[in-house]
């Protein structure tokens, strides 16, 4: 952010400055996912209206809510374990204010540039399951430790092929950096043509699919919602929260589907970027600054039409049994991704 | 998706075999799960013991009765007309098809019967009533396998339904509507137009959750093979109606038995499958709910002239004698055996509701299932409270 931030700001207001930029980062996405596809296009779907009081279409909806879950006393249940129970949203919601550190905004606009972003990204996304068992054991609910156990055993078996799905992207890029992924994208071509780049959604198919997949599977929604599974463990393992102890986990969740659709854009979608044939750039270097403010709004079009994919099909699908979602995992995913790192790695070499 | 078929049922025996040989050796404890009598899954207040051993099911058993309301001993202090105010309350779903067994039992007792134009108005309206019922089962159906839209569609076509029995009737959920020697009111002018109407909206609504919910992979996955009764049990258990049907038991009171109502009136047919298992009895449903909107078509054309009530006493006393009437209800069998004593009101009736029967089948059912197949089970096995504990 050298260009828009002169290097006279000062070391603490350029932290303040982060911390407002990743509070943005997280909530924005998780408001527009939450009106946009949980409050309008679910009731659309299901020939309904949604919300239409609060605001023009509804649209002030959210913030009638969380002043409500505000308001609410903050209860836990007497023999619950309470350090634990007041922890386990925060930490969950840390995973994701620590996924979004990654997420390259535009050339410049980034919160932190690492080396192995990807590999960093897929570390810190299963910090969330720490926060959901604990949530699942400390709520001494038999509902919720079903939940959180459920939840453990998904996650760990879906970080596997979301891990491999990602190695496709990492052979054709040649870095684990997200920013230099966005860039392989934006400045490549496919076969001397470089109209539109060379996003990796054509040629990694078969890992944007698992990836999705496994995605899906990580935010826990529908077919993959059984730690949540309403029906069945009434709320899994948020069952016996309330307040702004669950609007912590609902921030999270929608929050999550946010970032992850983000990582998702910039791992198969080119992210931030447009071709830089258009523009006439070649390089990282000599990109205009006005990519700064406009290539965040490119990613966040992105991520809306990602999350609109996940919302998809989490509204229309019943959901798996948990024996049939770790026979899916490790019985196809995985052998899956597995075939597509080899086919990738042999092209890879081969061209 | 190809894993999903029988192989998957064969690893799901499998993983279960394993499940006991594992516990054996590490010598793990056992958990007691309440479900219910608070639980999204229950429809009500229905409470489900379960003694688990990780999520496969040890013993399971139904505690019934958290909203009983005493109807049997109820329906002793009141007159036979008024009974049915109380009986529709049984299964509120299909209200008006709780009315028609008492009300045709109170007849026999007093030698009457209701003019061929109530017969054929009770036959539709006992099929509507059918129809708002299943398909809000079809709907649930989705919520409890996890897709939350299919049961908006259900709600959304099952208010056509209510709109038709309240516009004969007067009452979306409780019509009482049903006399003792015909019906209170002759339909309403229109009716028959638009009834034609809502049943092609109705089929409508049964081809789109078939694509939405029994065509998908998952929802098959989920109920193929799950929750199996063989013919024999379900006969011992004494299970009604679709449940029964879904285990290949070729039986239906609305054609096996003479009854003075119109279902002979109607060419169709009695729908069964072999399997017995979740996914067959969900499919029965469905497809008697596309039955039921075909008798209804045809009805509509055939409705004879004539009053919708003969003529009996302003203050109506029932000789002595006993009855037993049943009717093929949207939930199975439901009959009553009334006794009267040449009074007002009966002396004693004795209700038998299908829920009740349809759910003493659970604990033998969910033996060795994990807990998400309860619920499978429990919604196809399709109960409703107040038909359980009247």
């Amino acid at each position: 952010m050298h260009a828009l931030l002169a290097s006279d700001v000062p070391y603490w207001a350029q932290s303040l400055l982060r911390v407002l930029g990743g509070l943005v980062a997280v909530l924005l996405p998780a408001g527009t996912v939450v009106y946009l596809f949980l409050f309008k296009m679910m009731s659309f779907m299901q020939s309904r209206l949604g919300p239409m009081e609060a605001g023009p279409y509804g649209s002030l909806q959210l913030f009638a809510e969380v002043g409500k879950w505000l308001q609410k006393e903050d209860i836990h249940p007497a023999r619950a374990d309470k350090f634990l129970f007041k922890i386990a949203p925060l930490v969950v919601l840390a995973s994701t204010f620590l996924l979004v550190v990654v997420v390259p905004f535009g050339p410049d606009a980034w919160f932190t540039n690492f080396e192995a972003g990807i590999f960093y990204a897929l570390a810190v996304s299963s910090v969330s399951v720490l926060g959901i068992l604990i949530a699942g054991w400390a709520s001494a609910n038999k509902y919720s430790l079903l939940g959180g156990l459920r939840a453990a055993g998904q996650l760990v078996a879906y970080e596997l092929p979301m891990v491999l799905a990602v190695i496709g992207v990492v052979i054709q890029a040649g870095t684990m950096n997200l920013q230099e992924i966005v860039v392989a994208q934006n400045a490549g071509s496919m076969f001397g043509w470089d109209g539109l780049g060379n996003p990796y959604l054509l040629t990694q198919f078969v890992g944007f699919a698992v990836f999705m997949i496994a995605v899906q599977a990580e935010l826990t929604q529908t077919p993959f919602d059984m730690p949540i599974a309403e029906s069945e463990l009434v709320s899994g393992y948020m069952t016996e929260y309330s307040g702004f102890r669950f609007l912590i986990f609902f921030i999270a969740e929608f929050a999550t589907a946010g970032v992850f659709s983000m990582i998702a854009a910039v791992l198969f979608l080119g992210g931030w970027g447009v071709p830089f044939s258009w523009f006439g750039w070649t390089s990282l270097g000599d990109i205009d600054n006005w990519m700064n403010i406009v290539g965040p709004l490119i990613l966040f079009t992105k991520m809306i039409v990602l999350t609109f994919l996940i919302m998809w099909v989490r509204f229309s699908y019943p959901r798996f049994r948990e024996d049939q979602l770790q026979g899916f995992a490790w019985k196809v995913l995985i052998p899956v991704s597995l075939v597509n790192i080899m086919v990738t790695a042999i092209l890879k070499v081969a061209f | 998706m190809t894993l999903i078929g029988d192989r998957q049922q064969l690893s799901y025996i499998a993983a279960q075999a394993a499940d006991a040989r594992v516990n054996v050796e590490l010598e793990t404890e056992g958990m007691t799960l309440n479900i219910g009598p608070q639980h999204p899954a229950t429809h009500g207040t229905l409470r489900i013991i379960a003694r688990l051993d990780g999520e496969q099911v040890v013993w399971a058993e139904p505690s019934a009765g958290y909203m009983h309301r005493g109807y049997e001993k109820l329906t002793e202090v009141r007159t036979f007309p008024q009974v049915t105010a109380l009986v529709n309350r049984i299964d509120w779903l299909g209200s008006f098809a709780n009315e028609v067994p008492f009300i045709l039992a109170a007849e026999k007792l007093m030698g009457v019967e209701a003019t061929p134009r109530a017969q054929h108005i009770r036959t539709i309206l006992f099929e509507l009533s059918r129809i708002a019922n299943v398909s809000l089962f079809l709907g649930d159906l989705g919520v409890q396998l996890g897709a939350v839209t299919p049961v908006f569609f259900a709600f959304r076509d099952r208010e056509y339904v209510l709109n038709l029995i309240e516009a004969a009737t007067g009452g979306r959920f409780h019509p009482n509507f049903d006399r003792i020697g015909g019906l209170k009111d002759d339909l309403p002018a229109g009716f028959i137009d638009e009834t034609r109407s809502v049943m092609k909206k109705l089929r409508n609504f049964c081809d789109e959750i078939e694509n939405l919910l029994f065509g998908n992979e998952i929802f098959q996955s989920r109920t193929r093979g799950i929750g199996v009764i063989p013919k024999e049990v379900a006969l011992q258990y004494g299970l009604s109606g679709a449940n029964l049907r879904a285990s290949g038991v070729d039986w239906d009171l609305r054609r096996d038995q003479k009854i003075a109502m119109a279902w002979d009136k109607a060419d169709w047919k009695v729908i069964t499958h072999p399997d017995g298992d979740s996914f067959a009895r969900c499919w029965v449903r469905l497809q008697e709910v596309r039955e039921s909107t075909r008798i209804v078509d045809q009805l509509l054309d055939t409705i004879p002239g004539g009053p919708v009530m003969v003529k009996v006493p302003k203050i109506i006393k029932v000789p002595e004698g006993e009855a037993w009437v049943s009717t093929e209800n949207p939930l199975g069998e439901m009959g009553y055996y009334v006794v009267s004593k040449n009074d007002q009101g009966p002396f004693r009736v004795k209700i038998r509701s299908a829920s009740f029967n349809n759910i003493s089948i659970v604990p033998w059912l969910l033996k060795g299932v994990y807990v998400p197949d309860i619920i499978t089970i429990l919604a196809s096995l399709y109960f409703i409270l107040g038909d359980i504990d009247r």
